[in-house]
């Protein structure tokens, strides 16, 4: 995973409520069996219109993202941050997110910070460079809470797997005591 | 201390739990489809890694899948089945693929062979696995990194989310189904207010309900923004798990149950959040907007953006209504469609193909409408052609398809044309959801049924002669 400590950077502004993930990469493009090449279909269908906001002048090059609550909602396709995350986005800022892809996004480097709306609302009217820094926990002049271990994770770029082998001899006792009630394998 | 439904599967699925991190929770089935797995495997040949428990990994095609009779023509989908092929042979996971008579959408297969257990974890790379917590599991969406750490070590780190519980009261009018309920309950607590929260679903309601409208009650937990959607194990459940191939038999069959009795939540458990949503006077329900709480009653109307006073909410209203084409104060009875969706793994399973079935039996579809039902599985379309189901379908004008995702999500050539109109019993309205352009409305399968015959939204209640619910 990549490592994320701070960012900073104009930022885009999509002042919407529950962005989902089928607006934020559309079924067609997740066809792909590559883990890259979402970028160019980011938004793909808004993007169609000129004026949608992030084809605006002030978005361009921005590296941070301001949007409204519930973003990221619906389908858990993680095409979606891989999308964002290859346009150029390090950080988004929003009031909610979907589950799924808060998780998605944490698991790839992509820094889901959680502010109040009016904190949101306030950083959307101000087009000036902000910085988001993990390690303070600071998004402008806003402090944000944020889970300490994921945090941890995303400062090292740790490999979450090769941690959750750690505990091998666990994982294996608990194996041991609670025998599969059937096996996939030897299904007829 | 009492303890939830919730809290019990949590607990005893905790494999370690280091202090100051999530806990690691054990997964007990892990289902696999095309889209959200080929970057995952790539990661575990990177790393040198294996599938630690292919035995419980199970995986089938269905969202790419064509349901016409013709082989797949589009060469992006048929390299990404072949990538699913590849890769299950190569860590040894089974696979039913398209043909193997056991194919279809991965949350109707699962239940239909016996793997859905009460009280077990679920995960899926697909954000509706949320479906099989109608068999009192804990069963959730992951993306494809979760996925790679599950098949890599059977495993996640989790942190408990908390809980809510649903609680539905009254008596469910007639014509009035599982679909009605929970797209009831959406337009009720928001997109977002399941946002963080395992649910589970109570009540009389809920208990009197078959196991494929429980099902479809829970496959919609995440369109509220719930983590999971659950309900207690009864009698209607097991009678449903006994007998299927991968269920327990014999004396393991009589502990099974003895384990699975005690998993409900105990009297007096406390939830983090407690919502109760009277039934009685719920109507049958059909969204006008593009998210599944944006939705009214069949007596309703689309609504005025002018009546809302929060900005944000008031935008999203008008741009709603001008995606969908639609004008404040119209009678939801007054929408007019061009296409009829039955499908998804929200309502494609062979109770709802009956009561569709039983609305169009010797009436036609409308002249405009062209309809289609896409049974959940093979096994589903089989039975539903055994009982003469897909006889009466085509006779009404309605295309019998083969099983797969379809266009629930367009990943396949079925998608709405820029523009078409669809009544759906799928579970997205979103944005070109269906198809670039396309507009949805969400409604249950009688409703959807009624609808392809008049070619406009009725009330199912007044138009059915018989009980449909």
């Amino acid at each position: 995973m990549r490592p994320f400590r701070s960012v900073t950077s104009r930022a885009a502004v999509l002042d919407r409520p529950d962005v989902d993930t089928d607006q934020i990469m559309p079924k067609q493009f997740l066809k792909r069996i590559e883990r890259s090449g979402f970028a160019e279909f980011l938004f793909y269908d808004w993007a169609q219109d000129p004026d949608f906001e992030l084809n605006r002048p002030e978005a361009q090059g921005a590296k941070i993202l301001l949007t409204g609550r519930n973003f990221g909602c619906g389908s858990s396709r993680e095409h979606a941050p891989w999308g964002l995350q290859e346009y150029g986005f390090e950080a988004i800022v929003a009031p909610s997110f979907g589950d799924i892809f808060r998780t998605n996004c944490v698991k790839i480097g992509l820094l889901p910070v959680v502010l109040p709306q009016e904190q949101v609302k306030a950083l959307m009217g101000e087009p000036v460079e902000i910085t988001v820094d993990l390690e303070a926990q600071t998004a402008g002049p806003y402090s944000f809470e944020f889970d300490a271990f994921e945090r941890e994770c995303l400062l090292e770029g740790l490999d979450d797997i090769a941690r959750a082998l750690q505990h091998e001899g666990e994982i294996a006792a608990y194996e041991a005591a609670h025998p599969p009630r059937f096996a996939t394998t030897a299904l007829r | 201390m009492p303890r939830t439904l919730f809290d019990k599967i949590w607990e005893s699925h905790v494999v370690a739990e280091p202090s100051g991190e999530p806990a690691l929770l054990f997964v007990d089935l892990h289902l696999i489809h095309e889209v959200t797995s080929p970057q995952a495997f790539d990661g575990l040949r990177l790393a040198g890694r294996k599938v630690r428990r292919p035995d419980l990994s199970i995986a089938t095609m269905d969202h790419n899948v064509p349901t016409d009779a013709g082989p797949i023509t589009d060469p992006l989908a048929k390299a990404q089945l072949e990538a699913l092929e590849r890769n299950c042979a190569e860590f040894g996971i089974p696979l039913y693929e398209t043909g193997s008579g056991r194919e279809g959408i991965v949350h109707v297969i699962g239940p239909e062979l016996g793997l859905t257990q009460p009280g077990m974890t679920v995960v899926c790379g697909d954000s509706h696995t949320s479906t099989h917590g109608a068999f009192g599991t804990l069963a959730f969406g992951i993306g494809t990194s979760e996925v790679e750490h599950v098949l890599a070590t059977q495993t996640l780190p989790q942190r408990k989310p908390a809980s809510m519980r649903l609680l539905f009261t009254g008596e469910l009018p007639f014509g009035v189904t599982a679909k009605d309920v929970i797209l009831g309950a959406i337009g009720r607590i928001g997109v977002s207010g399941g946002v963080g929260h395992v649910v589970e679903y109570a009540g009389e309601v809920i208990e009197g309900l078959s196991m494929e409208s429980r099902m479809t009650i829970c496959n919609m937990s995440i369109e509220a923004g719930a983590r999971a959607g659950m309900i207690a194990p009864d009698d209607t459940t097991f009678a449903y798990v006994e007998g299927r191939p991968a269920a327990p038999q014999g004396a393991e069959w009589e502990q099974a149950l003895d384990r699975w009795r005690a998993l409900a939540t105990d009297e007096g458990a406390s939830f983090d959040r407690d919502v109760e949503i009277d039934v009685r006077d719920l109507a049958p329900q059909v969204t006008w907007g593009t998210n599944p709480g944006m939705v009214t009653s069949i007596e309703g109307a689309v609504p005025d953006p002018a009546d809302y006073a929060d900005a944000d909410e008031r935008e999203a209203i008008e741009r709603s209504l001008a995606y969908m084409a639609l004008e404040p104060g119209t009678p939801i009875g007054d929408i007019h469609v061009d296409r009829v969706f039955i499908g998804s793994c929200t309502n494609a399973r062979i109770e709802d193909l009956r009561t569709a079935a039983s609305v169009v039996a010797g009436k036609r579809v409308h002249p405009t409408v062209r309809a289609m039902v896409v049974p959940g599985s093979a096994t589903v379309k089989r039975q539903a052609e055994e009982e003469g189901l897909d006889r009466i379908f085509e006779e009404a004008g309605f295309e019998w398809r083969r099983a797969g995702c379809s266009m629930c999500l367009g990943m396949n050539p079925d998608i709405l044309a820029r523009g078409e109109r669809c009544a759906s019993t799928s579970n997205r309205n979103f944005e070109g959801r269906q198809g670039a352009g396309g507009r949805t409305h969400l409604v249950s399968p009688a409703m959807a049924a009624a609808t392809a015959i008049e070619g406009h939204f009725v009330d199912i209640r007044s138009y059915a002669a018989e009980p449909v619910a």
